[in-house]
């Protein structure tokens, strides 16, 4: 474990281990751009420079390892006036925009410019103007005026989704961030993950569903599971006025860190749809039809939309009008409406009729299928649940249809 | 197939036998066929040498070899009768075949075609060996000839002297010597030490020793390991790398598997720009070669070790001649540097220990095996022993490929190899290192031509493209031309060159256009200085020496565009106007005539005008003009005048 010394401090750093992680195990202070903890380094955006005693110039602490007696200076004069330099010369490619920028308060250029002090420089020479997002892909939207080039949606694509979905084209100025060879998004095998979103660090990558529906600060994020699978990932619901506006991903979150899949990032909208399912449904044919009139009558119990109505759709789309006869005061309700009940009415009602058609053919005339969304927990309790109180072998589960 | 040092001696002793049967013929006939040769006509010119001889009912014996410099003179051919002197035609294209061989054979005069010299053999020994290579004298006399009297052709010895096809011809003049030597006498540790004995240092620009580089790479104990030969050469102008693949491809094989066989390496990579076909079909030939001969692959020569190389063609891209853009190009990624350290020798190619160097440096090594160390030493400085190859280009009377011994003067190399600046002009700088170098003015001109003194002054030896400017060229064009081509360089990979080379070359544009402000002298320096603390590699950190050295030795030039609107040599076309000299018009009208915008005005015998507004500043009027009627003068002036 060789020692260093990083601005007169001894520190102790693992074999291999980067002036980086060196420093940052020893909370000492140094600002990064193109690096990421979950992602390779490159050193491309000279950010993180520092001085190394008796080292040629400038050293850039992702990526150069430490050794037995390094001394390092994080703050020197060299360093901090190259850092004001790098940034000063982003953002004369950059449009003064964060008035308006979605990222506005949650972007890493933006914080390095204030804490540098870094003036807006005027200038007449050239300056970037792509389009506003240019790809039809649903979910990411793309403003390449405001990408620093720093390759984290590269690495984040290539190393976390191995989809290698991204890339730099061109030389010099005119490098541009394209998907594929310059194609949509989706032609160049995007999945829509949005991974490179998680990872971007300004806002040249972004939600698109989420465009002008309110900034950082404007929202309040709530951790959450996701009800998608039973993988169980974290993420930030951004609540504003009551409606989650955004899914953004959170490093600490235990199982996945920043990483989503397309369901978990962007699949939110079903948590305000009007037909979402948020109560037990049950037929009205099953239940005791006093109690079922007593308790619509009370407000309770909601009648709900008629059950099978698709399925009942004859071939030419015309509705079924055999409505089967109900006996009920109730001339609009039938047998086959689906009843908002509470949640004891309908498991009495689910371990009823388990049970009587348990007796009536024998376990093994039933099939158990388990749920992708369960937790692993969950589907053991199925699978003791079809073993052994319906006695049956037959479980399989919805991943393997 | 396996050779042993006995088959490999036995293949030497015929081809000896063969390279002397070539002088045996009634004619034998050496046509420079390197790609300078073949853009100037030489393919032609061998044709037609071809039909010569069948008229004549001659047996030649015609040998096509690569450059051997002397860039103005070609194509070149030349003739050797048996026991007769050997002379070199230059301007040898196909109509002067029949010219050239009647003024050979029978002394008839010469008219389109010159003789650029008797060729003679030079040979000098040490250790028992010999190296052979070619000098120009003039006909009949032992003086070599102006362009060649300073030059010590080491790394070149066979270019032009060899038919860089045949593996005869180099196993005839010693090749695969230093090879049989290091494989089955010397250790690779011996190989190392004698390497960084011999003084070599990296030919690619840097200047780094090639031994200790070799040591490093030999010392990471990790497998598989890789040779690499950088063959990029992107500087304008540079070809010095080309002609040494084209000329003589074996000694850079050679060099390899040396070097291979040093660091404890089985593959190794020739990394080449596509725009070299004949280099890179010249070399794959050489590979076929020495691959049937046992000189590559398992075992070779007995010595159970294994070695072969393949050939990467680049895609022409500058920054890819950038040792990690280089590796991670062959890896098939985009040609980007990554940063230092870990460097190669501990983590290069695929992540393996590898060992990059020059296609000179490389080249060397066979040479410096053969003859020894100490006579490797013996020659140039003591701090850059050995010899340095430029391509000479610019306001010079000869240009060319030239390769000098370390140590000579820039004087020496601009007035007495490259016959100075042609008159009236004079001189005003040099530049070395090509778009990552620096230029040098008169002052500076006795500075000894060697990495450590041209670091010193302020230029570096690069990787030897030499430029020679007149008073015709403005220094701060000069230094926006080479600005221009790193931003078409930069890789975009890091913000202080991606976006500072951009802003560079803003601020340049803007000072040649006439709109440049004091101020931006100082935006530059910071720039510069920005580009050089912050780039990750060395095209971004050096990219603005080219800037501050003109800033540094011709401020003036910079000042007068800015403050007084003038460009002194008169070629930046926003701060000049042509004017018409009333007192010199005659009216003649060619000017006129000439004129390719209808900018110029004005009835027959009476004075002409130019309209500014029209003029495209081409300055063909006053070529055409035969009354010098025609001046250049500052817009500035055209305004006063027009004012009053
Ligand atoms: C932008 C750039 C371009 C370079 N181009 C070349 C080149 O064309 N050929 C070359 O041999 N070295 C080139 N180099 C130097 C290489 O990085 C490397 O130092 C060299 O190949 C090492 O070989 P040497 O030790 O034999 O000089 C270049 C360096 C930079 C920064
Ligand atoms: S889009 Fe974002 S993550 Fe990707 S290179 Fe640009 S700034 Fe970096
Ligand atoms: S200095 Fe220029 S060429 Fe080198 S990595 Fe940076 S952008 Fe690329
Ligand atoms: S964070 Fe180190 S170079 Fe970008």
């Amino acid at each position: 474990m060789p020692t260093l010394t990083i601005n007169g401090q001894p520190v102790t750093a693992p074999e291999g281990a980067t002036i980086l992680e060196a420093a940052r195990a020893a909370h000492i202070h140094i600002p990064t751009l193109c690096h990421h903890p979950d992602l390779s380094n490159v050193g491309a955006c000279r950010m993180c420079v520092v001085s190394v005693e008796k080292a040629r110039g400038l050293q850039t602490a992702c990526t150069t390892p430490v050794f037995e007696g390094m001394t390092v200076h994080t703050d020197s004069a060299e360093a901090i006036a190259t850092r004001r330099f790098v940034l000063e010369m982003l953002l004369t490619d950059h449009p003064n925009e964060c008035m308006t920028c979605e990222v506005n308060g949650d972007c890493e250029l933006q914080d390095l410019v204030y804490d540098y002090g870094v003036e807006w420089p005027q200038h007449d020479g050239a300056r970037h103007s792509y389009a506003f997002d240019p790809d039809p892909n649903p979910f990411i939207a793309i403003d390449r005026n405001k990408c620093i080039l720093c390759g984290r949606c590269i690495r984040a694509c290539t190393e976390m989704q191995n989809r290698d979905v991204w890339s730099f084209a061109s030389r010099g100025f005119a490098t541009k961030l394209v998907a594929g060879a310059d194609q949509p998004l989706l032609d160049a095998g995007c999945e829509s993950c949005g991974q490179c979103v998680a990872y971007c660090p300004t806002g040249a990558l972004f939600d698109k569903m989420s465009l002008n529906k309110g900034r950082p600060s404007q929202v309040k994020k709530v951790r959450t599971t996701c009800s998608f699978c039973g993988v169980g990932c974290n993420f930030d619901l951004h609540v504003r006025n009551g409606k989650a506006i955004r899914v953004t991903s959170a490093r600490n979150a235990p199982v996945n860190g920043l990483a989503l899949c397309v369901k978990g990032r962007y699949g939110y909208d079903y948590i305000h749809n009007p037909e979402r399912l948020t109560r037990p449904l049950v037929r009205a044919k099953w239940l005791d039809p006093a109690r079922l009139a007593q308790q619509v009558a009370d407000g309770t119990w909601q009648v709900r939309e008629k059950a099978g109505r698709r399925s009942q759709q004859t071939e030419n789309g015309q509705r079924s009008t055999s409505d089967n006869a109900w006996p009920t005061d109730n001339p609009a309700l039938t047998i086959d409406h689906f009843i908002a009940v509470d949640w004891d009415t309908a498991l009495d009602v689910t371990a009823t009729k388990l049970a009587q058609e348990k007796k009536r053919h024998g376990g093994r005339s039933f099939a158990f299928l388990a749920s992708a969304k369960c937790s692993n927990e969950e589907n053991f309790l199925f699978a003791k649940l079809t073993r052994q109180l319906m006695t049956t072998n037959s479980i399989d589960h919805c991943a393997r249809l | 197939m396996m050779t042993t040092t006995l088959s490999l001696a036995q293949a030497r002793a015929e081809a000896k036998q063969r390279w002397q049967n070539g002088s045996e013929a009634d004619l034998l006939i050496t046509v420079g066929m390197g790609t300078c040769g073949v853009a100037a006509g030489a393919a032609e010119g061998l044709a037609a040498t071809q039909r010569e001889l069948d008229r004549r009912g001659l047996r030649g014996h015609i040998r096509p070899v690569g450059c051997v410099g002397m860039c103005s003179y070609e194509p070149m051919i030349e003739l050797e009768a048996p026991g007769r002197a050997r002379i070199n035609y230059g301007n040898a294209i196909a109509k002067h075949i029949p010219q050239i061989f009647a003024h050979y054979l029978e002394g008839k005069p010469l008219v389109k075609a010159v003789i650029v010299g008797e060729v003679v053999a030079t040979v000098s020994e040490a250790n028992g060996q010999h190296l052979h290579s070619l000098s120009f004298v003039e006909p009949g006399s032992e003086q070599r000839i102006a362009f060649q009297r300073k030059q010590l052709r080491i790394v070149l010895s066979n270019c032009g002297l060899i038919d860089p096809e045949s593996l005869d011809d180099y196993l005839a003049l010693g090749g695969y010597q230093a090879l049989e030597r290091a494989l089955l006498t010397m250790t690779p540790e011996q190989v190392v030490d004698e390497v960084t004995r011999s003084g070599l240092r990296g030919r690619g620009g840097g200047g780094f020793s090639a031994g200790v580089k070799w040591g490093l790479a030999r010392k990471t104990q990790r497998w598989p390991k890789y040779v690499i030969c950088n063959a990029d050469e992107g500087d304008p102008g540079a070809f010095m790398d080309r002609s040494v693949l084209e000329g003589d491809p074996h000694s850079v094989i050679e060099g390899m598997t040396i070097a291979g066989y040093a660091i404890g390496a089985q593959m190794g990579y020739v990394y080449c720009r596509a725009e070299y076909p004949l280099a890179i079909s010249h070399l794959n030939t050489a590979l076929q070669q020495a691959r049937a001969l046992g000189l590559l692959g398992k075992n070779i020569l007995g010595s159970g070790f294994n070695f072969d190389i393949a050939v990467k063609e680049g895609a022409g891209a500058f920054v890819c001649g950038e040792e990690t853009a280089l590796m991670a190009s062959i890896q098939g990624g985009r040609g980007q540097p990554w940063p230092r350290p870990p460097y190669p020798a501990v983590a290069g190619l695929w992540q393996q220990p590898s060992n990059v160097n020059n296609v000179k440096t490389y080249a060397y090594t066979p040479r410096i095996l053969r003859m020894g160390a100490e006579w490797f030493r013996s020659l140039g400085t003591a701090g850059s022993p050995g010899t340095a190859v430029f391509a000479l280009t610019g306001q010079v009377a000869r240009t060319g490929l030239i390769e000098v011994p370390m140590g000579i003067s820039l004087r020496e190399i601009i007035d007495d190899v490259a016959g100075g600046v042609p008159q009236p002009k004079t001189f005003k700088a040099v530049q070395t290192g090509g778009p990552l170098g620096g230029c040098l003015p008169d002052p500076f001109l006795d500075t000894p031509v060697d990495f450590d003194s041209l670091r010193a002054a302020g230029a570096v030896m690069g990787s030897g493209g030499m430029i020679v400017a007149d008073q015709g060229t403005c220094m701060v064009e000069f230094a926006k031309y080479f600005m221009q081509f790193t931003c078409d360089e930069s890789c975009g990979k890091c913000p202080p060159c991606r976006i500072g080379s951009t802003r560079m070359l803003e601020v340049l544009e803007r000072i040649t256009d006439g709109h440049g402000q004091m101020e931006d002298l100082d935006t530059i320096r910071r720039l510069a200085t920005g580009m050089q603390q912050g780039s990750l590699c060395a095209l971004g950190q050096l990219a603005p020496s080219p800037v501050l050295s003109t800033l540094q030795h011709f401020e003036h030039e910079y000042i007068a565009h800015i403050r007084d609107h003038q460009c002194a040599a008169h070629t930046c076309k926003a701060l000049i106007t042509y004017e018409v000299i009333p007192e010199l018009c005659t009216g003649c009208m060619v000017c006129a005539r000439n004129c390719g915008a209808d900018a110029i005005f004005g009835a027959k015998l009476e004075t002409h005008v130019i309209d500014p507004a029209l003029c495209e500043r081409c300055g063909l009027c006053m070529e055409v003009c035969n009354f010098d009627a025609i001046q250049i003068i500052s817009p500035r002036l055209a305004e006063l005048r027009l004012t009053s």
